[in-house]
């Protein structure tokens, strides 16, 4: 990535002329002479010797969308693969070019789906452009010449032009209007299961990550908040660390205490030995108990808003054969990614601000660290690094960029590397959210589900950080998603939302919402249990003919061999989900060890995304879904004392080791005409169908997680 | 304020530290400017600080700079670059056995140690081996491929 991030250097230079990028970047001092690429467009830069670098608007946190969309550019670009890179679209140069790139935010599994059409139309575009010059240039129709492998060939003559030897003719060309996208049968690049660019300077150690971010004369700094959500600080005393060595200030704001210093090690000593005083307002008294109550309150509450209703629940309730409730509930849950929040921040001489972070929106980034400066966005850059994990927690909240700024605002001139302890940051995430759910269900005689009223009490991650997304009755649909949405055909459904919001923050957690598909699938699983029925049937006789609901489902039934004998002591459970556009139906297979540990042995999923860019990313995807949420399933929650977390660290935020991996098969079964994502398909039916597999196995019906807190030895 | 004389990947570097006790994973970071090992949770228990001291892998986010001195320290940066990457590196590329890598300095690196003590190692030497090293993205199935990969490029071989 070096030698193609110093070229973007001087690209970028050569565009922008404001830039002040001389050494921001540990290695751009090296930066060698070098021929000056050509910028076709926005996305697509081309050098003399064919070298083609895409611009990504979006972040990499290991999802693959670097590489995925470098593929879909080149797929219509039809350049030669092997000299393909990708750079990071400058965060700065957006807001100047009046955000050229369009999106940035790197969530809700949007990254490849949402910018498809617009980089494949930039790659087509600069193909057409090329195409063009070279015409120009042997004065011959466009129409006779053909543009493949990063080559024009005038058909007629047999003459021939590299792509980077007509770059500088195309960019100045007027971009086409009309382009025709290939249909993805006769894709060449994207489709293929090509390696990730970022994968190499990952595993040998280059500075990709914003920790590793190393400047001239930089300082480092060590945080601590104020330990109760929404508490203020009222005094520090920091007389033990007035004298000692490579203490170069202590930082004071509203909520939170900054110690600079030589070495992040020396910070984070002297910050244990601040007399810190806080003011925790009056969330002092809140706990996972206070805060089960006001859930709890909430479904009693008879005035909710309705997000569904269909037919009519009460009569329907009324007439059924049989009626069956059931309440679940889930914990608060910290996203824990592996490198904690870090921000480093350099006012410079010019009134220039520089910004190195880990962020999945690169222009919120920048928008922040502009307002907690008090300087103009184009004023400001923000280079976005690789991230260390990301799962929701780098975009919409930007706390850690506006205390990486406020505490390098303190300190001009010098750059400053603020980096939270693994304690502040399990203790000052934006939580996905605690819920409680109660579904009532009326069956027919058959056993079969003809109404159902749900009741949601959980905080609004929208009300926290999208206040303008939810719908004037005030339902926050992330929360009651795969309820309101539900594809099973019922003919009353009622879908109540109680929004309770408490004081621990709350964001997007990898697939908002999917405490829901737990509870519903799980749900289901239980009335087929009532009605004696296979749960896959069950679920297949309510979902109408055609829907890709039912399509994954019979590809996983298939896959997975439901139905044929088990090895003993293994037992099986499955669930549907779909969202984030795509559809997803998953097997998992469990054992119970005698003393009631749960072991997923095996999981088979099917994914119906519409359309497949990189083969392997979107399977590592599904390993990597599954990983994530079966933490949540065997170990993880977060509680509350006093007003705080009470969790602080992996040992008592456990992540399943290397050895609790099950083995992944995922089927990829797109279908065309839709684009679907994958960054959170598969852990949305990861928890049902785990627990419907641990019913099977020991008959006990788990309505809460984690499984740590059951106990399910053999009766 | 005392001076630590280390060997790290080869070469000796003198370091000063006015506390014994401060953890080598800060003195690579910020003195030495070697970023390959991470820093996670600050208490050994997530595996990204993983380096080699004497080829053993030891989690450097809790060993002392002064337990290490006249020890050889190996960090990801001291066994191979993304043109002439280790075999363990070359592996995780090959099997694409990381997402966003931050755990896998501290993968490649316990890898590395295994397969130097072990070098034809089960699955279950490696699960065993690699127990402590956390990954939050689920890479730890193609990370199992890596290492019996790896094992299979270098053959019996020892001090990688």
């Amino acid at each position: 990535m070096n030698a193609d991030r110093r070229d973007f250097l001087k690209v970028s230079a050569a565009l922008g002329g404001a830039f002040a990028l001389e050494f921001s970047f540990p290695w751009a001092a090296r930066a060698a002479v070098e021929a000056a690429a050509t910028e076709v467009n926005a996305w697509v830069v081309i050098y003399p010797d064919d070298r083609v670098v895409v611009r990504i608007a979006r972040s990499e946190m290991g999802q693959g969308t670097y590489t995925a969309l470098a593929q879909l550019v080149a797929e219509e670009l039809d350049c030669d693969w092997a000299k393909v890179s990708s750079e990071f679209a400058s965060p700065n140069e957006h807001v100047r070019r009046k955000r050229i790139w369009g999106s940035m935010s790197t969530g809700g599994s949007q990254g490849v789906r949402s910018s498809q059409d617009y980089v494949r139309k930039a790659g087509a575009a600069a193909r057409i452009m090329l195409t063009r010059a070279a015409a120009a240039r042997w004065n011959v129709p466009p129409a006779e010449c053909t543009a493949a492998q990063g080559m024009i060939t005038h058909g007629a003559s047999q003459r021939k032009l590299r792509y980077g030897e007509v770059a500088g003719e195309a960019a100045k060309l007027e971009a086409p209007t009309e382009i025709v996208l290939r249909d993805s049968k006769d894709w060449k690049i994207a489709g293929q299961p090509v390696p990730r660019f970022d994968i190499p300077d990952k595993v040998t150690g280059k500075p990709v990550f914003a920790i590793d971010v190393a400047l001239p004369g930089m300082l480092f700094a060590a945080v601590v908040q104020c330990p109760v959500f929404g508490g203020k600080l009222k005094r520090v005393d920091s007389s033990a660390i007035s004298k000692a060595r490579g203490i170069r200030k202590v930082v004071r704001e509203s909520d939170f205490v900054a110690v600079v210093a030589d070495s992040w090690w020396r910070a984070n000593q002297a910050l244990q030995k601040l007399k810190i005083e806080w003011d925790f307002g009056s969330n002092g008294a809140a706990s996972s108990e206070t805060i089960a109550a006001m859930l709890r309150d909430g479904l009693a509450d008879p005035a909710l808003p309705r997000a569904r209703r269909v037919g009519d629940v009460p009569a329907a309730l009324a007439a059924a054969s049989k009626v069956i409730e059931a309440e679940y509930s889930s914990p608060y849950l910290n996203h824990a990614t592996m490198e904690p929040q870090t921000c480093t921040a350099w006012f410079k001489a010019d009134g220039f601000l520089e910004v190195w972070t880990a962020t999945q929106n690169g222009e919120a980034s920048l928008a922040v660290a502009a307002e907690t400066a008090g300087l103009p966005q184009e004023s400001v850059e923000v280079h976005k690094m690789m991230l260390g994990g990301g799962f929701g927690r780098r975009g919409a909240p930007q706390d850690f960029v506006r205390q990486g700024v406020a505490i390098a605002k303190a300190m001009p001139g010098t750059p400053v590397k603020m980096l939270w302890s693994r304690e502040e940051d399990m203790q000052h995430g934006y939580y996905r959210p605690a819920s409680v759910v109660r579904m009532k269900a009326g069956v027919d005689a058959q056993g079969k589900l003809i109404a159902m009223h749900t009741r949601v009490a959980c905080p609004s991650i929208l009300k926290v950080l999208v206040p303008a997304s939810l719908n004037k009755e005030g339902i926050d649909f992330t929360a009651v998603r795969a309820f309101h949405d539900m594809p099973y055909t019922v003919p009353n459904q009622q879908v109540d939302y109680a929004m309770r919001n408490g004081h621990v923050p709350v964001g997007f957690w990898r697939a908002p919402g999917q405490q829901n598909s737990f509870y519903r699938e799980c749900f289901i699983d239980e009335l087929a249990v009532a009605a004696n029925s296979d749960p896959i049937a069950y679920r297949l006789a309510l979902l109408k003919e055609g829907d890709k609901n039912r399509l994954v489902l019979e590809a996983v039934a298939k896959a997975s061999g439901w139905g044929n004998p088990l090895p003993p002591g293994v037992h099986r459970g499955v669930a549907i989900a779909d969202g984030f556009g795509s559809f997803t139906a998953m097997v998992a297979e469990v054992s119970v060890s005698p003393q009631g540990t749960v072991d997923v042995k095996r999981v088979v999923v099917a994914i119906d995304s519409g359309y497949v860019v990189n083969p392997d990313t979107c399977r590592a995807q599904a390993e990597g879904n599954v990983l994530f949420g079966l933490g949540a399933i065997l170990y993880q929650e977060n509680n509350v004392k006093d007003g705080r977390i009470v969790e602080s660290n992996f040992h008592n935020f456990r992540l399943p080791q290397i050895g609790e991996m099950p083995k992944v098969e995922t089927l990829l079964v797109p279908t065309g005409g839709f684009w679907g994502g994958h960054g959170e398909a598969a852990i949305l039916a990861l928890a049902p169908a785990v627990c419907n597999a641990v019913f099977a196995a020991t008959g006990q019906r788990v309505r809460s997680l984690p499984l740590k807190n059951h106990d399910l030895r053999l009766a | 304020m005392a001076n630590y004389r280390l060997m790290v990947n080869g070469k000796e570097q003198v370091v000063e530290s006015w506390d014994p006790n401060q953890p080598l994973l800060y003195v690579l970071r910020n003195q030495l400017g070697l970023h390959g090992a991470k820093f996670g949770c600050g208490l050994g228990q997530c595996g990204s600080c993983t380096v080699l001291i004497d080829g053993e892998a030891i989690f450097s986010c809790v060993y002392p700079v002064s337990a290490v001195v006249g020890k050889k320290i190996t960090t990801l940066e001291g066994i191979g670059s993304a043109e002439k990457p280790h075999p363990v590196q070359a592996a995780f590329i090959a099997e694409q056995a990381t997402q966003c890598g931050y755990c896998g300095s501290g993968m490649v690196m316990a890898s590395v140690a295994l397969l130097q003590e072990k070098p034809r190692p089960s699955n279950a030497d490696v699960k065993s081996a690699l127990a402590g090293n956390l990954c939050r993205c689920g890479s730890h199935d193609r990370v199992l491929r890596a290492v019996q990969l790896a094992a299979q490029g270098i053959p019996g071989k020892k001090g990688a």
